[in-house]
């Protein structure tokens, strides 16, 4: 191993040392402040590494990982990610009683897996990855295990994401078998797209399924409004975001390596899953009183917009679709954190305050947090002046420039059902306000969550730093 | 410079009302309106150095009169770019005087979470005059949102007792549409860079494409759905009715009197440049949705008993001939739209202030329990019956001058068609004197302690009523401004045959 390729690795290197480092203080003391400041401290400095990383990129470390500015930039996405949901946990857990120490260290192995996913370029690196961020997740959705519906959550994940695995096993061997190697790219030129075998597309069939379920595409979503409701929030911030980004990551470079993009079947595929994805989760959201079910099911339709620069890559080059995608991934990290997080912070106790009939009357108590819950409601929604208007406008670019009418239509239509169920959380915190005692917001939680919702603004009213940004990492990724 | 300042003031003057409620109750009234008065000062600055002949705009000349352009999201060729010609003045003039008028009228009325109303208030009226300046078709879009969010707060926080419905309803009908706008725009900018190579969403390098005949159909189609919608004429108009049934006084005035002018504004701008071809193959078709506004409003106003239902009704009917002219395509036909634009602004929004002061005194806007009021009010009444009279089309009054060039343009253009939309003339007497007889004449239902108009109502009520009768007698210092820019809509259809 050549000591550029160490550099390379030095985030993964880092996050596995603080995983360790944290793990030890654990042993040593029991504080749960102390873990709380070691985690942190184990992010910030891998956050640290990643500007050493990024001047001699890109960088192939061993067969298995490459960093490049994409992998980097999911990589920030991650760790400021696992940032704000530690300073979510902080003040979440420490009110509850039992152990919470060794919630920071699955946190971080999941952190190390989400990491080692968006740098993958192998199967073995994919299945690794996954397969870390997964396990430490069980343990997580199930934390609060005095709660049912916390421990109900955890074997749900347990059970479907390892026949999900299987799948993906099964897929990638049968994908070796035809290749005979398990690197992406590999796929691409043993032969031409047009003259794969049926043993590849019914491979490469398994592995879609297998991720559809990470990603709770329709019709591999039964587990997600359970878990999303049965975990902690913050843990459910978690799910939301790393662990959907970074397999949509993974998959969006496995298209882009394999150019799989091309093959027609697959196209059909994708866009059945994205057209029943966005109008299930939109239908299905419609009728719920929960919050986090409610949000739940609009992520479910978000995958499904998130499909579509998928479909449009037929057509159009690999560039245009990475670059939606990106962005789309990047507001979608920072609004659905934001959703989440709020109702994190929102939590009295043991209580979360998951009843949309909670909220009501919040406008009038707690003007800052519902204003900042309004916006984040408002940017998945779509709405301008958010990060999620430029986002949509990202799917619509895409869509539309590969004329995909039909899509654009469920597209517009989604959209509109998702913006009702938006508005009635919204209009429930118009409402008069009712005898009920909310919480004092922790100082840095809610700092970080005020923190995000000026980058929603921000993003949303000038968005060409990082539309440039993302621009031209997808022209990197793309040749 | 100027431009932005303009949206600019009322952005900051609306955050600043907010924080004016700690200050005392009335305080945001007074910023929302020295905000105003500010805006208003610089647009008749505007006016007054650019007489006698703002305009050249349109698909020969660019030269704007006031430009201001920078890039925003250079990636895709998106520049943030105001302009103004005549016709954006004429809009924005009536944006800020109305906005002026809604802040006076609903002083008293709203007594609950008074700064964050003028901050929406405020707000509301930023996104409308964005949507009259914008020429870069990203930022139109942009502000065409911008405005529904803080209107839909107006409705769903200090409308009635259905507030709820009508506001998710507003929101929706509005929302949809627009993105089917949003998918026909970048459609639009997707077939310029087919042919350039490079992203584009400014207006004049829009206009003059080479589109395939079918896909300028349905690009047209998706501008055209969004902004009838917003007209709205049928068969997109059921959620007016409930949107200005349940709104407080001032977002009546807002939505009636500019909200419902940038749905024309969009056809005029937008619809029929870009379009030409397209848009003149549909004009059969839109013009016969016209009409049916015209009639299904005004036979629908008829049997209303709610008397904002009643005047939203007419609204819808006063926009069918908004529509006809439009679509008539001749300069008498625009020049009398942009005029019905206009009176109908005023009328109905004065109106709505009426229906308004009513249910603040009466707690009801049902007409059934009204009846004599004009021995009680008198004041109130007579206003009431200058605008309803208005309404109704009285030559030396605003909207005769609209309606009487849309009949005569329309004319030239589908003589069935006008003589179908002619009738509205005969049924917006009908409508409009059956309310005056219903709310001041009739048998009174019920004893009322009513108080008239005071010193602030009369004066909000007076500038309508001189906006009114200047309109009415000289239009033509309306019309010189809007002249150059329908010349050139006129020119379009012209130089296509």
């Amino acid at each position: 191993m050549t000591p550029e390729s160490l550099l390379a690795l030095l985030p993964i290197i880092s996050s596995a040392t603080a995983s360790i480092v944290v793990m030890l203080g654990i042993a040593v003391r029991r504080s749960h402040r102390q873990t709380v400041n070691l985690t942190l401290l184990g992010l910030i400095a891998t956050l640290a590494t990643l500007p050493v990383v990024c001047g001699s990129l890109p960088v192939q470390a061993t067969p298995l990982i490459i960093m490049d500015s994409f992998s980097v930039l999911f990589i920030a996405l991650i760790l400021i990610t696992g940032i704000v949901v530690t300073l979510l946990c902080r003040s979440y857990f420490a009110g509850l009683e039992s152990e919470n120490e060794e919630l920071y260290l699955l946190l971080l192995t999941a952190i190390l897996g989400a990491v080692v996913l968006v740098s993958s370029r192998h199967f073995a690196a994919l299945f690794l990855g996954l397969e870390t961020l997964s396990v430490s997740l069980f343990a997580m959705i199930a934390y609060t295990v005095r709660s049912d519906f916390s421990l109900e959550a955890g074997v749900k994940y347990l059970i479907l994401s390892g026949i999900s695995s299987s799948f993906l096993l099964f897929g990638s061997a049968l994908i070796y078998a035809e290749f005979g190697s398990l690197v992406f790219s590999d796929m691409l030129n043993a032969a031409g797209v047009s003259d794969w075998s049926p043993v590849t597309a019914v491979g490469l069939s398994m592995v879609v399924v297998g991720l559809a379920f990470k990603l709770s595409l329709v019709p591999f979503h039964l587990w997600t409004s359970d878990v999303y409701q049965g975990a902690p929030a913050p843990v459910t911030a978690f799910v939301a975001t790393v662990s959907k980004g970074a397999v949509f990551a993974l998959l969006l470079r496995y298209f882009a390596d394999a150019n799989v993009f091309q093959h027609y079947p697959v196209h059909l595929v994708v866009s059945l899953l994205a057209m029943a994805s966005i109008l299930a989760g939109n239908f299905l959201a419609l009728k719920q009183d929960d919050l986090k079910r409610l949000l739940a099911y609009s992520s479910i339709a978000h995958m499904g917009y998130l499909l579509i620069p998928f479909v449009a890559g037929v057509s159009l080059g690999k560039e245009v679709v990475i670059e939606s995608l990106s962005f789309y991934l990047v507001a979608y990290f920072i609004t659905t954190l934001g959703a989440f997080g709020m109702i994190s912070v929102m939590t009295n106790g043991a209580n979360e305050m998951t009843d949309i009939a909670d909220y009501r009357g919040l406008f009038w108590k707690r003007p800052c947090s519902a204003l900042l819950l309004t916006a984040i409601l408002l940017s998945l929604a779509g709405i301008p002046l958010t990060a999620g208007f430029i986002a949509k406008f990202y799917i619509f670019y895409a869509g539309v420039q590969a004329a995909l009418w039909p899509l654009i239509f469920v597209l517009v239509i989604g959209s509109g059902i998702g913006l009702y169920y938006y508005l009635r959380v919204i209009v429930a915190m118009m409402d008069e306000p009712q005898p009920l005692k909310y919480a004092e917001e922790p100082l840095g939680a809610f700092l970080a969550l005020t923190g995000l919702g000026a980058l929603l603004i921000i993003i949303g009213v000038y968005p060409a730093p990082l539309s440039d940004l993302i621009y031209q990492i997808a022209r990197t990724l793309g040749v | 410079m100027i431009l932005v300042w303009l949206i600019l003031i009322l952005l900051l003057g609306g955050g600043l009302a907010w924080l004016g409620e700690r200050w005392g109750s009335k305080m945001p009234g007074w910023i929302s309106v020295a905000v105003l008065a500010f805006d208003l000062v610089l647009v008749a600055g505007i006016w007054v150095v650019s007489e006698p002949s703002l305009a050249l705009t349109g698909a020969q000349d660019q030269s704007w009169n006031f430009d201001f352009e920078v890039p925003w999201i250079a990636r895709f060729g998106i520049n943030f770019h105001l302009a103004m010609d005549g016709l954006s003045l004429l809009l924005v003039a009536l944006t800020v005087f109305l906005g002026m008028m809604a802040v006076a009228s609903s002083w008293t009325e709203i007594t609950e979470r008074v700064g964050f109303f003028h901050f929406n208030l405020l707000w509301t009226l930023a996104g409308v005059l964005g949507v009259f300046l914008a020429l870069d078709l990203f930022l139109f879009f942009f502000f065409w949102e911008m405005m529904i969010i803080p209107m839909f707060l107006l409705i769903a926080i200090w409308g009635h007792e259905n507030r709820i419905y009508a506001a998710i309803k507003f929101f929706l009908f509005t929302q949809v549409t627009s993105l089917l706008m949003l998918a026909a725009i970048l459609g639009l900018v997707y077939a310029r860079f087919r042919t350039t190579g490079t992203f584009s969403f400014d207006y004049s390098d829009l206009l003059n494409l080479e589109l395939e005949p079918t896909l300028a159909v349905w690009l047209m189609l998706g501008f055209f759905i969004a902004f009838v919608t917003k007209l709205p004429g049928v068969p997109f108009h059921t959620w007016l009715p409930d949107a200005h049934t349940q709104a407080p006084t001032a977002g009546s005035v807002i939505l009636a009197g500019v909200l419902l002018k940038t749905g024309a504004y969009g056809l005029l701008r937008f619809v029929i440049p870009l379009f030409p071809d397209a848009a003149q193959s549909f004009a059969p078709v839109a013009m016969t949705l016209g009409v049916v506004s015209i009639l299904y409003g005004a036979h629908l106003a008829f049997a209303q008993n709610d008397m904002k239902r009643l005047v939203a009704y007419t609204s819808i009917s006063h926009m069918g001939f908004i529509l006809v002219g439009i679509f008539a395509w001749n300069e008498w036909a625009l020049q009398g739209a942009v005029m019905t634009m206009l009176a109908h602004g005023i009328s109905s929004a004065a109106l709505f202030i009426i229906a308004g002061a009513l249910q603040e005194r009466m707690h009801t806007r049902d007409m059934r329990r009204m009846g004599g009021l004009w021995a009680e009010v008198p004041r109130l009444a007579a206003i009431a019956l200058f605008f309803s009279i208005a309404a109704l089309g009285m030559p030396g009054l605003g909207n005769f001058i609209g309606e009487f060039l849309v009949l005569i343009g329309a004319y030239q253009a589908d003589v069935t068609m006008t003589v179908l939309a002619a009738l509205g003339l005969i049924a917006a007497p009908v409508y409009s004197l059956i309310l005056v007889q219903k709310v001041f004449h009739a048998e009174p239902r019920e004893p009322h302690r009513l108080w008239d108009f005071g010193r602030r109502e009369m004066t909000v009520m007076g500038f309508m009523i001189v906006a009114m009768v200047w309109m009415g007698v000289y239009p033509q210092s309306m019309l010189d401004l809007s002249a150059p820019v329908l010349d050139n809509l006129d020119q379009l259809v012209r130089f296509r045959n």
